[in-house]
């Protein structure tokens, strides 16, 4: 026993948990910070995915400048996704054991087939809108100079998979590949995340998690969140471009050539995340009556969770500042964009508070219903758990998908309008 | 045995996995019949020493000094209607209020009658003995259940259910996600500090298979913990779950419990 | 239809043959399904061994009887014969080999577990005679009056 206590171990949990009243001995705070980020993130990469193909599937052609972006974010957030996953595993270097034992009746050994299966579509996709482009560059390359070029040159006949028929015929194969791999990608990214919901909502122990509209709320939001990130990160990139091009411009040049954000695009965006929204909050709030309609055994700790402790954190910043202020922000007349960054922001942070509302509220009761948990994520780092499951590891995973992006981005570019003219559709 | 249903559905997952490249090596056979082993605790009979606790620790390996342990002791005290003292101030309570705690899962026993972690009310909770209605110990451990959630939300198959009815934990296959210690309602899991995966009670899986008492069972001096086997039909313990009445924890969520109690209040969380 | 539109379809089929050949490598040769069946039965076969064979601590007061027969007639000739020698001398392991010598607990502590005051009467706690912690001789090891192995003077 002394050879076990020398390893300076330490209870996982402990750091952050904080127990109060009648609590069992070996409760903590088990699912932290990189759990809020995980329904966080895979909600994202649906949100965004669906945005997309409302324009490959429903031909909703107001939103073709939105839908390539979205497509390619999808996809740089999909790679980050499990990232907090990992970060949450005690032993990260087994995670692929997912892959290879998985265990059926649980809902996270899906994940390995659903990720899976969704990446495998995001990137055909992704593929299929690009493939043009690559054998464009392909021919630029071709006889380039440089070690530069020539690494670009070898990425492309990579990832052109040697596809390089230009012919008749050829763009409408790939419309029609496209159209079918949103029309499968649409179900497929909401099981992705409807899942992510079935993670906490079958849950039977925990008295906040166990309701069957868990999935569906997951999704609603999910899809508010996508949709959110991505105006966001569009309306960013354009006015970042519309900066650089008047830093740039040439006093000949006309100033019609220097497109900046399209409001219209805005608009009509905006138009489809307030109805996201709507759809959202009301399956949230019929829960919550649900619960202290019924009022079960567990309601009463439920009660004093929701209305007492977390009071601020569900009503104040989720429901009022994530969710109704935006909501009016958005729907008040004359949207600008000014106005429309705010009301996104507030939409994402409302979005945030869901997700956290939900798992650490989850946790912050007693499984004795008479006792409770408070949880205070760790700022400093001082090893490697409290790192990770704190701020500079929620840090490191919201960068992350930006800077996926800007790789991405780098090889197949998705922002028509810079100097990188892509051949979209 | 099992049933038809069973099959049918096993062979539908078997086949599932098979299509989808997962082994269906058969578990080899072990010889001889199975035990079906059972647990019974008489809350009448526990003073609250903790050395089942202690024993427990020491037994498994369970770093002795840090807040995590396999079986631990709750303490409860149900009040009468009138005065108890919170920091050393009178306070009023209602009949009926329910105090509990369990520090440290009672590795040392409980030496006094003070609550310590009321803080909603304060720190220093104390029942003058007048307004006790009642008051009592409670062991809890990990039921076994015959249906184990921890078990059916594992990712990877590292916590299974063995033939003689005993949860385990693979030390070498579990990846540490915590979705187990989230599915027990009993809160009987936690991560192993040292080995740093899912840990729980086996009912010291080690003893029993030599035909020992786990090791809680043998420190009880006072047979509030007794151990015995389901199917051995002049067993005490079996005789006892058999014929007199007898409670499991938690029965609402289906998990059916091999942890039987004796006396068990409505106060019991 | 254009032939090469299938070619990201050949790209996934190769992945998942990678995985299932990776699988073949690192999974266990005993993993399958056990005799509980896929919910409740999967898994590696050897992990039960693994604790089949941990290490037995407590040998129980027979183990114990085998050599200090004596001490075992005194103290279950006492009230104290309900109390496993273990608990009070330690873990026997592999004693005498490993520890040659058990750390016998004296403390006053350890009695307090069973003696201390509570009023509880509804709990077992109403069979032990109970002390007054604060009053009966406090900061005084109850060994230094009481024989543990035959406590009643």
């Amino acid at each position: 026993m002394t050879g076990l206590e020398a390893h300076a171990a330490e209870v996982h949990g402990a750091a952050w948990t904080i127990k109060e009243m009648f609590v069992y001995p070996n409760e903590y705070i088990y699912w932290s910070i990189q759990i809020v980020l995980y329904p966080f993130m895979t909600g994202l990469v649906a949100g965004a995915f669906v945005l997309s193909s409302l324009y490959h599937v429903f031909g909703r052609t107001e939103l073709k400048d939105m839908a390539r972006f979205s497509l390619l974010f999808s996809f740089a957030l999909l790679v980050a996704a499990p990232m907090p996953l990992l970060f949450h595993l005690l032993q990260p270097q087994r995670g692929v054991f997912v892959f290879f034992t998985p265990h059926f009746t649980s809902a996270i050994a899906a994940f390995g087939i659903v990720f899976f299966t969704y990446s495998a579509i995001v990137a055909s996709e992704i593929w299929f809108v690009s493939r043009t482009f690559f054998v464009h560059e392909i021919e630029r390359l071709r006889n380039a100079e440089g070690i530069c070029n020539r690494v670009r040159y070898c990425c492309y006949r990579g990832m052109s998979l040697g596809a390089y028929d230009m012919g008749p015929g050829a763009d409408q194969a790939d419309h029609k590949a496209i159209k079918i791999l949103s029309g499968i990608g649409i179900p497929v990214a909401c099981f992705l995340h409807g899942y992510a919901g079935f993670i906490f909502g079958s849950v039977k122990a925990n008295a906040l998690w166990m309701t069957p509209l868990m999935p569906v709320i997951f999704i609603m939001s999910a899809i508010v969140s996508g949709i959110a990130l991505c105006m966001l990160t569009y309306i960013i990139i354009m006015e970042y471009r519309k900066l650089r091009a008047l830093r740039n411009r040439k006093p000949w040049m006309p100033a019609k050539d220097i497109a900046g954000v399209e409001i219209e695009t805005v608009k009509i965006t905006a138009r489809y995340l307030v109805g996201f929204m709507v759809a959202a909050i009301s399956l949230e709030l019929l829960d919550l009556v649900f619960r202290g309609y019924t009022a079960v055994k567990s309601w009463d700790i439920l009660r004093a969770v929701i209305y007492e402790r977390d009071f601020i954190d569900i009503f104040i910043l989720q429901y009022g500042i994530g969710n109704l202020l935006p909501f009016i922000m958005l729907l008040w007349p004359r949207l600008t964009v000014r106005r429309a960054v705010v009301a996104l922001v507030l939409v994402l942070m409302g979005v945030f508070m869901m997700r956290w509302n939900v798992v650490i509220g989850g946790q912050s009761f007693s499984l004795t219903f008479a006792g409770f948990m408070h949880y205070h994520m760790p700022f400093m780092p001082h090893n490697l758990e409290t790192y990770r499951e704190g701020f500079f590891g929620l840090l490191t995973i919201l960068v992350l998908p930006f800077v996926l992006l800007w790789l991405v981005n780098k090889l197949v570019p998705v922002l028509s309008g810079g100097e990188e003219e892509t051949s979209g559709h | 045995m099992i049933s038809r249903r069973d099959f049918i559905r096993l062979s539908l997952l078997a086949g599932a996995g098979a299509g989808l490249g997962v082994g269906t090596v058969r578990a080899q056979e072990t010889a001889g019949p199975r035990s079906r082993w059972v647990f019974l605790v008489d809350t009448m009979k526990c003073v609250g020493c903790g050395l089942c606790v202690k024993a427990c620790k020491l037994e498994n390996e369970v770093p002795y000094d840090l807040p995590v342990t396999r079986t631990w002791v709750e303490r409860y005290v149900i009040t009468g209607e009138g005065q108890i003292s919170v920091d050393g101030k009178g306070r009023s309570v209602e009949a009926g209020t329910v105090f509990a705690d369990t520090p440290m899962g009672a590795r040392d026993g409980y030496k006094q009658n003070v609550f310590h972690n009321y803080t909603e009310l304060g720190s220093n909770v104390v029942v003058p003995p007048d307004m006790i209605a009642k008051s009592f110990f409670v062991p809890k451990l990990c039921n076994q259940c015959d249906k184990p959630p921890c078990v059916q939300v594992c990712p990877v198959g590292a916590t299974f259910k063995t033939a003689d009815g005993v949860v385990l934990v693979d030390r070498t296959w579990c990846i540490g996600c915590g979705y187990c210690i989230m599915a027990c309602p009993y809160g009987v899991r936690f991560f192993h500090p040292v080995y740093r995966v899912a840990e729980k009670c086996t009912w010291c899986y080690h003893r029993i298979v030599k035909g020992m008492k786990p090791a809680c069972v043998m420190a009880c001096p006072f047979e509030a913990r007794r151990f015995g086997e389901a199917n051995k039909p002049d067993d005490p313990v079996a005789q006892v779950v058999e014929t007199d009445r007898v409670a499991v924890l938690k029965p609402e969520f289906g998990t059916r419990p091999l942890v039987y109690y004796l006396g068990l209040d409505e106060n019991v969380r | 239809m254009k032939s090469y539109v299938l070619r990201p379809l050949y790209v996934v089929i190769a992945f998942v043959c990678i995985i299932l050949l990776a699988r073949v490598f690192v999974v266990p040769k005993d993993f399958g399904i056990g005799e509980r069946g896929f919910m409740y039965g999967w898994h590696r076969k050897g992990a039960e061994d693994f604790w089949r064979n941990f290490k037995v601590k407590y040998q129980t007061r027979e183990y114990c009887e085998g050599c200090h027969a004596q001490k075992y007639e005194t103290i279950m000739a006492s009230p104290h014969a309900i109390i496993q020698c273990e608990n009070c001398h330690g873990p026997a392991v592999d004693h005498p080999v490993k520890p040659e010598k058990l750390t016998i607990d004296r403390r006053r502590d350890l009695c307090l577990r069973c003696h201390a005051y509570l009023p509880y009467p509804t709990s077992g706690r109403r069979v032990i005679p109970p002390i007054n912690n604060d009053e009966h001789y406090p900061d005084t090891e109850c060994v230094q009056c009481h024989n543990p192995h035959s406590p009643g003077f």
